[in-house]
């Protein structure tokens, strides 16, 4: 034996899957990934001025790509809970934030509650549609004078015979101009603490729901961001999402598969950053060379690297918890939390390599900082993860 | 309080003075103007009017016979404004467009292109930066050759601040084949036949115009070559250290401005039943930033200390310009965190600060390279 056979090189091109992933879940990558490439990336820029349009949904519910995990009851795929992370990680590829949190929302974090805590009726009348993208949903919590401070939010159900009448409103809601329905978190009973909240589902067609603005933001520009009024609406009783005073339960479950899903498109995003600032540091020169061989840059890319790939793991590892019927909250909070920072720390490094071409728009670097910024604010700041583990320790 | 060297008395007054004005006339427009990628010519002649445009330079070319110290109490204070473009645009015209024509130019030049630009009559802009040499500047390709009378210019430049409007361009040009540290030259041109320029859309700085502008063909009569033939080198040297002095200062204005308007906010708002700054960690956040502000402004007037002095403090204002611009962006990012979901929203002031600072670290010679320049200051 030649004594190099025995040598051990590293091949850093081969590929790896990671032990979560089997064959199918690459090939639904693939195929995501390529319609992702072809129908969405080319349009961006555009939809970054006019915000994404709703054929997104009935297109993307033509391809299946709505309910990869959903029960094939309800037009679902009956997957595993990875094939919806294979989705939130490939829609970055469309290099639109705000394009892949609308659909994450839809699909991730107002179609859940639903499914989990809903009545058969209500799973028919929503999620089938749903599913399809003829519906598309959003979730209602934070208020103008509540955000993470959940407990403090203000608007009220009041029964009156059969129905309730729903007075408050609701602000930064994604998807809360195009959406059908809102599943919306009101207090039932103010005296009850955290036993006083309730969730409904409001269609946004209902009398006295009114979308007041769509707000302009940092970031995230291809979302429609929505301030909500709802004045006197009605609904009937049967519009209340699984059980009366357990609302505060339920949104806290699913905070978590948002938080989850977040933190998997935090990574992604970051990846898909330091994949197109890697491209340009090996072509861009300066002083003579390519900017990427000098140490300073390459030192960066590795720390960059290093960052993500660590937050990746994180990130998989507590899905194949929550995959598995654990309830991992102080896991959850902390892939959220560290892939959140670093997806915006390495946005802001790609900006920083990329030097006065980062700062401006058409390289589309600063639109990645700008977008990933919401990471450390949305369902939760990083305050609000930090305090969740620091309590879960007792303290 | 006693002002803080080398500030005296008369500086505060001036302080006051300026604060008023910025606060009265231009702040309650900047969201407007960031909206509309825009501010108005006339912000430059209304500056001019209270002799703001020309406050270091001599009485006899209009301005106010004043020095650095008085420049630095307004470029501090052009945060007031509310908008970083503005203040980029008012920053570029006096601390990097109109000082080479003051140390290196001619009488012609002076009245020609200064008087009017300390009257806000004619704006400017420093073009040196192409779209193939930003830090690296021994590579730029604009290149002038000799016909008869003067020179036909040609070449690209870009992330130009007041690149569309301004009436003149101080622009660095290669005037031999080789280019490099004894190759380029320095022109005064005037916007013309053959001067183009497109507007950029950038992360932050809305109200700037920062621009490229294409030089095809453009005559440059003899009489605008501004200081000695091949060694415009020493011009972009000359005055890199008042550019990035004049950045920390900004910088140090900037932070103690959204300090205290982060502590308001943190005081008045409540959650979880107290007021924000009642929570701890955001006290100590608060805490953290108050004394990042403290930082940036001691290492600053130390540079400015000695730079008024006639030190050359190269080490001072390059390490100052690196602290401050890094820690003025982590500053604001804070003060976005703490206001949380309204501060990501377009309207507030902590999203654009946020967005406006993170030219700092790029912008007048990148972090990198401020800490190429202290590396080899440092004999590494």
């Amino acid at each position: 034996m030649a004594a190099t056979d025995t040598v051990l090189k590293p091949d850093h091109q081969s590929k790896r899957k990671h032990f979560i992933f089997t064959d199918e879940h690459e090939q639904l990558r693939e195929s995501i990934r390529a319609f992702v490439a072809k129908e969405l990336a080319p349009h961006a820029m555009e939809w970054e001025e006019t915000t994404f349009p709703d054929s997104v949904f009935h297109r993307m519910g033509e391809l299946d790509l709505l309910g990869l995990d959903k029960p094939e009851a309800y037009g679902g795929q009956g997957g595993d809970y990875f094939t919806s992370l294979v989705l939130g990680e490939e829609m970055t590829g469309a290099n639109s934030g705000g394009l892949a949190m609308g659909v994450a929302v839809h699909t991730d974090m107002a179609m859940p509650p639903i499914l989990a805590f809903g009545s058969e009726e209500q799973k028919q009348e929503w999620v089938v549609p749903a599913i399809k993208g003829e519906k598309i949903l959003c979730i209602g919590i934070t208020e103008p004078d509540a955000g993470s401070d959940v407990a403090a939010i203000k608007t009220r159900a009041v029964k009156d015979g059969d129905e309730y009448v729903i007075n408050g409103s609701k602000t930064y809601i994604t998807n809360g101009h195009r959406a059908d329905v809102i599943v919306l978190v009101t207090k039932t009973d103010p005296d009850a603490g955290y036993g006083g909240f309730t969730l409904f589902l409001v269609p946004m067609d209902a009398p006295g729901v009114i979308r007041e603005k769509k707000l302009e933001k940092l970031g995230m520009h291809a979302s429609d961001t929505a301030l909500l009024a709802f004045q006197d609406v009605r609904v009937p009783a049967s519009a209340v999402l699984g059980e009366i005073g357990k609302g505060f339960y339920h949104i806290m479950w699913e905070l978590q598969g948002e938080r989850l899903i977040g933190a998997a498109g935090s990574v992604a995003g970051a990846q898909k950053c330091f994949d197109r600032t890697l491209v340009y540091a090996k072509e861009r020169k300066a002083f003579g060379r390519e900017i990427g061989k000098f140490q300073v840059i390459r030192h960066k890319f590795a720390e960059m690297a290093t960052k993500i790939e660590s937050a990746r793991q994180m990130v998989y590892v507590t899905a194949w918890r929550f995959a598995g019927g654990e309830y991992p909250v102080r896991e959850i909070s902390m892939a959220k939390l560290h892939a959140s920072r670093i997806a915006v720390e390495v946005a802001d490094e790609c900006i920083q390599i990329h030097g006065g071409a980062g700062y401006m728009k058409e390289y589309g670097v600063e639109r990645a900082w700008r977008d990933s910024r919401l990471n450390r604010i949305g369902a939760g700041t990083d305050e609000i993860m930090l305090d969740v583990i620091g309590r879960s320790y007792g303290l | 309080m006693t002002p803080t060297p080398p500030f005296t008395d008369e500086h505060e007054e001036l302080r006051e003075s300026i604060r008023g004005f910025l606060d009265r006339e231009f702040a309650p427009h900047s969201q407007q103007w960031e909206a509309e990628r825009w501010f108005p010519d006339e912000v430059f002649p209304k500056l001019a009017a209270q002799g703001l445009l020309g406050l270091k330079y001599p009485t006899e070319l209009g301005g106010q016979g004043g020095d650095y110290l008085h420049e630095a109490v307004l470029v501090e204070e052009l945060s007031r404004i509310g908008s970083g473009g503005t203040a980029a645009g008012i920053g570029a015209h006096i601390n990097i467009a109109t000082p080479p024509i003051w140390k290196f130019g001619t009488d012609e030049h002076k009245q020609q292109y200064l008087v009017p630009a300390i009257r806000g009559e004619k704006i400017g802009a420093l073009a040196i930066t192409e779209p193939d040499a930003g830090s690296d500047v021994a590579a730029l390709r604009t290149k002038a050759e000799r016909v008869d009378g003067g020179w036909v210019v040609n070449g690209e430049k870009t992330y130009i601040t007041n690149g569309v409007r301004a009436h003149f361009m101080v622009t660095a040009v290669k005037t031999t084949q080789e280019g490099g540290h004894h190759g380029i030259s320095f022109f005064i041109i005037d916007r013309g036949e053959g001067v183009s320029s497109s507007k950029l859309e950038k992360l932050g700085w809305h109200a700037s115009d920062t621009a490229t502008i294409a030089f095809e063909n453009v005559f440059v009569p003899e009489e605008n070559l501004l200081g000695e033939l091949h060694e415009g080198f020493k011009l972009i040297m000359a005055n890199f250290q008042w550019e990035r002095l004049a950045m920390a200062l900004g910088t140090v204005g900037a932070m103690q401005l959204a300090y205290e308007r982060t502590a308001a906010y943190a005081r008045e708002r409540t959650t979880f039943g107290r007021p924000l700054s009642k929570h701890q960690t955001i006290k100590h956040k608060l805490a953290d930033l108050a004394t990042q502000a403290y930082t940036a402004r001691c290492v600053t007037y130390d540079a400015l200390r000695r730079f008024v002095a006639g030190e050359e403090p190269i080490k001072e204002v390059t390490m100052a310009k690196l602290m401050t611009q890094r820690a003025s962006f982590e500053l604001m990012d804070e003060c976005l965190q703490i206001h949380g979901g309204m501060g990501y929203m377009g309207e507030h002031w902590a999203q654009r600060a946020a967005r406006d600072a993170r030219l700092g670290p790029i912008g007048g010679g990148s972090d990198e390279i401020m800490r190429e320049i202290l590396g080899r200051l440092l004999g590494l």
